[in-house]
């Protein structure tokens, strides 16, 4: 199986046999739920209610573990997000080096607060407790990129490189 | 002139060099030595982190010694030009003439004037993590190879214990002793599992060993592994760590190859195969349970102990967890002996540690320094002193670390002094600050932390970070009263007993150092 991503747009029904695949072959391995929401997670973006009660029923699991599950990790979304998603790193060592601002400033240019989309789908917002890049302090990440010293003059230019 | 090489520039990539494009840099350089005909005498190598955190892309010039810093892509050109055609130092990038210097890297002991080298990133800036080779120079695997031939496993535990290594994850419980519970347990199979989740903010000394030196973590971890009687290791490590997991991943498959790990280890009968773990983001997954918990796949919940994971840890097999830097020491022990451990720093803590200094000084970034060390020392000497301002307070072992006034500057920073004032010296984070960072303002943003962090499972922590938040909240607002003080403290000292897991315990440190070190600071925002 190739990387999902390779392929344009896949029908829901692609979607959910990939993801299927995935699960029969890792199915009696324990401790695999993780692993499977991960990619259910690289297969749909996100993962909605019937993506979870699909791994549920699939794995044999009650709803309930997968959703707690689901819940109680930063990394899993259970919302669509915008193209580009900004991380703004609220950590002790961005806070002291001035990330509250960046973040009142990222609130104003886009019009959104943390944890929604802007109307044009272009960004999401949210924050993170430390991304482990204090060195750089202040820090946000745009996708995969970190951007390390930013300062609220620095934000247009940077913005400007994800469309 | 003589076609052999002349002269070596370390390009350190980790991931804070990266995202200034360290990868661009190191490619533009060997292009640019390949223009003036300079390839074969000037060698361009991959290192890990060289040390400093807020210089941009690193790069270290060898025999000379010379480290320069800042270097963009169109630096590149002029530097070669100046530093290797004409054969100067590029001054206008030039860090330190002398490496290791200052801060940046050594274990230098200001008491005794005495170089005393370093231990955990002995190899980290001078190596090239992806390469085994260069690893087996520097005496890789040669402690692996010395216990597999001629020790018994309990005279590899009794020896780490001599040593008088601490674990380094935070709690700082005596190592050997700990293998030495796991293994007693006759239960099979027994795991061990390296502690990488790193997730307490301010904390990136375990990401810098393992992209720097990989191999020595995994060593360590094989060296357990044949102590207690495991023949399956896990890393465990944060999914944010990207380049740590991939010099992991290349670094288990060299080993494997070699032999050095995987079946018949040595040519012995010993067997151990490593494999890592990837996080998918939460704090409380770094504490010891709430880490297995996960791994077996759910929530990241905390579990009662006992049973400790000794006895009954992931799957319910005996299992022995160690932090990154804790199995980092490992090797250079076995090779140099208890003795020679034991004559770094204090009484009470052997060896040197690995700090994160952040803030505001001069030079911030990664230092190990002797046990013992003091505050004053690691800012001025070691940090070339505050970058603005005065010094007004730091935070030591990240947020869940303890707050730390003037008055602290000249206690010796090991397990013991720090316990004598009531206080732990945790992850290695020293985060520093001047007098423009609001104590309130400070404690607020940490308790917003563990608020978002708490795991959920019991109420005085759920809860009590919650209503700390709101009232810290309150206060910082100007809405404040007296009571509220009063209320703050009770709130701190009843989580700090009843909570269920050591995150919660320690939830309310920093609140606590501050409510009585600057009472002055929450009294002025009171209303009359
Ligand atoms: C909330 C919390 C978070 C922790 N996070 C980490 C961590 O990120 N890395 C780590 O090595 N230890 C962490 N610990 C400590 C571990 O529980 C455990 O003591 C440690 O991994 C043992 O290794 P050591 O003996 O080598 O120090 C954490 C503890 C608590 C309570
Ligand atoms: S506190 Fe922001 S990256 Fe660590």
């Amino acid at each position: 199986m190739g990387c999902p991503c390779d392929e344009k747009e896949l029908t829901d029904k692609q979607k959910y046999k990939q993801l299927k695949e995935f699960i029969n072959e890792s199915k009696n391995k324990k401790g695999y739920l993780i692993p499977v929401l991960h990619m259910a997670q690289v297969i749909f973006g996100f993962l909605p209610p019937e993506v979870q009660n699909f791994v549920a029923k699939e794995m044999n699991t009650p709803v309930s573990v997968v959703t707690g599950v689901v819940t109680f990790y930063s990394y899993f979304k259970i919302f669509p997000t915008g193209r580009h998603t900004i991380t703004i790193c609220l950590g002790t060592a961005c806070y002291v080096r001035g990330a509250k601002k960046i973040m009142e400033e990222l609130e104003k240019k886009l019009g959104i607060k943390i944890g929604e989309t802007t109307e044009d789908k272009r960004f999401s917002m949210g924050v993170q407790r430390c991304l482990g890049a204090c060195g750089l302090a202040p820090v946000i990440m745009i996708d995969k990129d970190v951007h390390g010293r930013i300062s609220a003059q620095k934000l247009d230019k940077i913005l400007e490189l994800y469309k | 002139m003589s076609k052999r090489s002349i002269a070596q520039v370390l390009v350190g990539i980790d991931g804070n060099t990266v995202l200034f494009g360290a990868r661009k840099i190191k490619t533009k350089l060997i292009t640019e030595m390949h223009k003036h005909g300079l390839s074969e005498q000037v060698q361009v190598i991959e290192t890990g982190s060289i040390g400093p955190a807020n210089q941009g892309v690193i790069i270290g010039v060898y025999p000379a010694g010379e480290m320069y810093g800042n270097i963009t892509e169109e630096e590149v050109v002029e530097f070669v030009q100046e530093r290797f055609v004409k054969g100067r130092p590029y001054k206008k990038l030039l860090l330190s003439e002398k490496l290791p210097a200052g801060i940046d890297l050594t274990a230098y002991d200001s008491r005794k004037t005495q170089y005393l080298g370093r231990i955990v990133l002995d190899n980290c800036g001078k190596i090239n993590p992806e390469d085994i080779e260069e690893y087996i120079g520097m005496r890789g695997y040669e402690a692996l190879g010395i216990i597999l031939k001629e020790k018994t496993s309990e005279e590899v535990i009794k020896i780490v214990r001599d040593s008088g290594l601490k674990g380094r994850g935070g709690a700082g419980f005596p190592t050997g002793l700990k293998w030495s519970f796991t293994a007693k347990v006759k239960d099979t199979p027994k795991y061990v599992i390296c502690n990488a989740d790193e997730g307490e903010p301010g904390t990136f000394k375990d990401r810098l060993i393992m992209e720097g030196d990989p191999h020595k973590v995994l060593e360590g971890m094989a060296i357990c592994g044949y102590a207690i009687g495991a023949n399956t290791g896990y890393i465990y490590i944060r999914g944010e760590y990207q380049l740590s997991i991939q010099r992991l991943e290349k670094a288990i498959k060299d080993a494997e190859k070699l032999g050095l790990l995987g079946e018949n280890i040595f040519g012995t009968d010993f067997d151990f195969q490593v494999k890592i773990k990837i996080g998918a983001g939460s704090y409380v997954c770094g504490e010891e349970t709430a880490l297995l918990t996960s791994m077996e796949g759910f929530r990241g919940e905390p579990r009662f102990k006992p049973p400790f994971p000794a006895e009954s840890g992931f799957l319910a097999k005996p299992t022995n967890i160690n932090n990154v830097e804790t199995f980092a020491n490992i090797a250079p022990i076995i090779l140099n002996g208890a003795e020679w451990f034991k004559k770094l720093g204090t009484e009470s803590s052997s060896g040197t540690k690995v700090y994160t200094v952040l803030g505001h000084i001069k030079r911030s970034g990664l230092i190990e320094v002797p046990m013992g060390v003091t505050l004053r020392e690691i800012i001025y000497d070691y940090a070339g002193g505050m970058s603005s301002g005065n010094f007004k307070m730091t935070q030591i072992g990240g947020t869940a670390g303890n707050l730390l006034s003037s008055e602290f500057l000249d206690v010796p920073l090991d397990f013991q002094s720090l316990k004598e004032v009531g206080y732990s010296l945790g992850s290695g984070a020293v985060l520093i600050m001047n007098e423009t960072v609001s104590v309130v303002d400070f404690i607020k943003c940490c308790m917003k932390f563990f608020v978002h962090e708490s795991c959920g499972k019991c109420t005085p922590c759920r809860e009590g970070t919650r209503y700390a938040y709101e009232i810290l909240d309150k206060i910082s607002l100007g809405k404040g009263k007296a009571d509220d003080i009063e209320s703050l403290k009770l709130l701190g000292e009843s989580m700090k007993d009843s909570s269920f897991c050591p995150f919660g315990q320690s939830a309310p440190n920093s609140l606590l150092n501050s409510l009585s070190l600057f009472p002055e600071e929450y009294n002025n925002l009171l209303i009359k």
